[in-house]
């Protein structure tokens, strides 16, 4: 079953597609919480503390949290593996170019392999910045996320790699999630518009409210 | 018309390819795309020159053996074969470039033809359904709801030209391999092979080297017989319940 899967272009497709709305699903909770910003230190800290004790008392401390981070790890690997695998496979199988080509593919379409790679090297910078803190700007203090996040937006890189990568991962869920549903099979003619809406919906409500954050801090909202 | 013509020249599979220029000139508005190859291989003869080969058969539009792109889209700018494209799709001294199918899995043959076989394959895997030999049975005894019928002859349409495969980025056969099995799998004559024709076409496919799917929409753009997108939804619908059925 499970190789049925892996060996099949089509299987391979609804591991993406899976992987992939796992992800969405992941990215509006933490849009939500990060809303949380706007409303303070006391308030933003808490919610990061109460991430550790999440589940409690039936979780033992943090176990929550790793059971989550485990889940996204898994998800990001095999959306990545997948598509690296699909990817040299389709460009084996059209291993020559028209001599008279144009680009018909939205620009969605078209970025998704490259922003999917800025992505994932954006994730590996977003954790090592505001989880771990090695490569913070300022000095990163463990428990109190409020003041890392405004450390970190009070660089011009630090607000540059986040909102180009914000812009990617916008285009990346239009593109994305719409053929998840064609993937897993939900799609249809009927269905195809309000599918299209949600796609877009979803892509511009992250894409703004992740990139409200940065904003907050440059102009003074958050500080 | 007086035309200027770049086309894809290649003695056989093993010597590489390039475009050669040709000028041709009395086309007539009239003309097939066809009939306007056929005056310049005319030419071509009486100059003592090997003319451009090319696939063609029935030239109604029907038999799916012409192909070609042209100026960069299969089957050129209308929604219909090569053979029914009229010269009244191109001005007076339009340059006009030809080439073949371009994917792996369609290896070039000569000139303009390509080997399709693959497709043959795809369809040997399941493109059929188990039925008694011997006369015509009773055209009432197995009932069709007319929705189905409607829906079955809309993925039927498919002639197995590879204009989805020529289009597609990822050279995926998929347009082609969902219309065989959504024609089949919506009827019950088709129904005893519904989860192991899925399955063993897919993975068909994928044996002949074609790409994934990534959801361009470009095969359903070039498809001459309007074959939709969602032939594809449907298809993938189909592998997922076939793979909860069918223990392998």
């Amino acid at each position: 079953m499970a190789s049925t899967f892996w060996q099949s272009t089509v299987g391979k497709k609804i591991v993406m597609g899976v992987t992939g709305l796992i992800m969405i699903g992941y990215l509006v909770v933490h849009m939500v919480a990060n809303a949380k910003i706007f409303f303070g230190p006391e308030e933003f800290n808490a919610y990061g503390h109460w991430l550790r004790v999440m589940g409690a008392p039936v979780l033992h401390h943090e176990w929550g949290l790793w059971g989550a981070r485990v889940i996204l790890l898994t998800s990001v690997i095999l959306h990545g593996v997948s598509a690296y695998q699909l990817s040299r496979r389709d460009i084996k199988a059209r291993p020559e170019k028209y001599v008279h080509s144009k680009p018909r593919m939205s620009y969605a379409t078209r970025t998704m392999r490259w922003g999917g790679v800025i992505l994932g090297l954006f994730i590996v910078w977003h954790v090592l910045d505001l989880t771990t803190g090695t490569v913070h700007s300022g000095g990163f203090q463990e428990g109190h996320p409020y003041q890392n996040v405004v450390d970190t937006f009070s660089t011009w890189y630090g607000n540059v790699i986040y909102i180009v990568a914000m812009l990617a991962m916008g285009m990346h869920v239009r593109h994305g999630f719409w053929s998840a549903a064609q993937t897993l099979g939900a799609g249809n003619r009927t269905r195809d518009r309000a599918f299209k809406a949600l796609a877009n919906g979803l892509a511009i409500v992250l894409t703004v409210g992740f990139i409200s954050v940065p904003v907050g801090v440059m102009t003074g909202v958050v500080s | 018309m007086k035309l200027t013509l770049r086309v894809w020249r290649q003695k056989n599979a093993d010597t590489p390819g390039a475009m050669a220029t040709y000028e041709l000139d009395g086309v007539s508005q009239d003309m097939s795309f066809l009939e306007m190859l056929d005056i310049l291989n005319e030419e071509l003869i009486v100059k003592g020159e090997e003319p451009v080969a090319f696939d063609h058969d029935c030239r109604e539009g029907i038999c799916g053996a012409c192909s070609l792109v042209i100026n960069g889209d299969a089957h050129g700018p209308e929604r219909t074969t090569t053979c029914q494209l009229h010269m009244r799709s191109f001005k007076d001294g339009d340059t006009i470039d030809i080439e073949p199918w371009r994917a792996s899995a369609f290896p070039v043959i000569k000139d303009l033809v390509v080997d399709r076989s693959a497709f043959d394959r795809v369809i040997q895997a399941g493109g059929y359904i188990t039925a008694p030999t011997g006369s015509a049975p009773e055209a009432h005894a197995t009932p069709v709801p007319k929705a189905d019928a409607d829906y079955a002859f809309e993925h039927a349409e498919c002639i197995g030209c590879g204009a989805c495969v020529a289009a597609c980025p990822n050279g995926a056969a998929m347009l082609f391999t969902s219309a065989k099995v959504n024609h089949l799998n919506v009827l019950p004559q088709g129904s005893p092979e519904r989860e192991t024709r899925v399955l063993d076409m897919v993975s068909q496919m994928d044996a002949e080297g074609f790409g994934g799917c990534t959801l361009t929409g470009e095969c359903a753009t070039a498809c001459p017989k309007g074959i939709p997108l969602f032939s594809i939804t449907s298809m993938n619908k189909e592998w997922l319940r076939a793979t909860r059925k069918v223990k392998r």
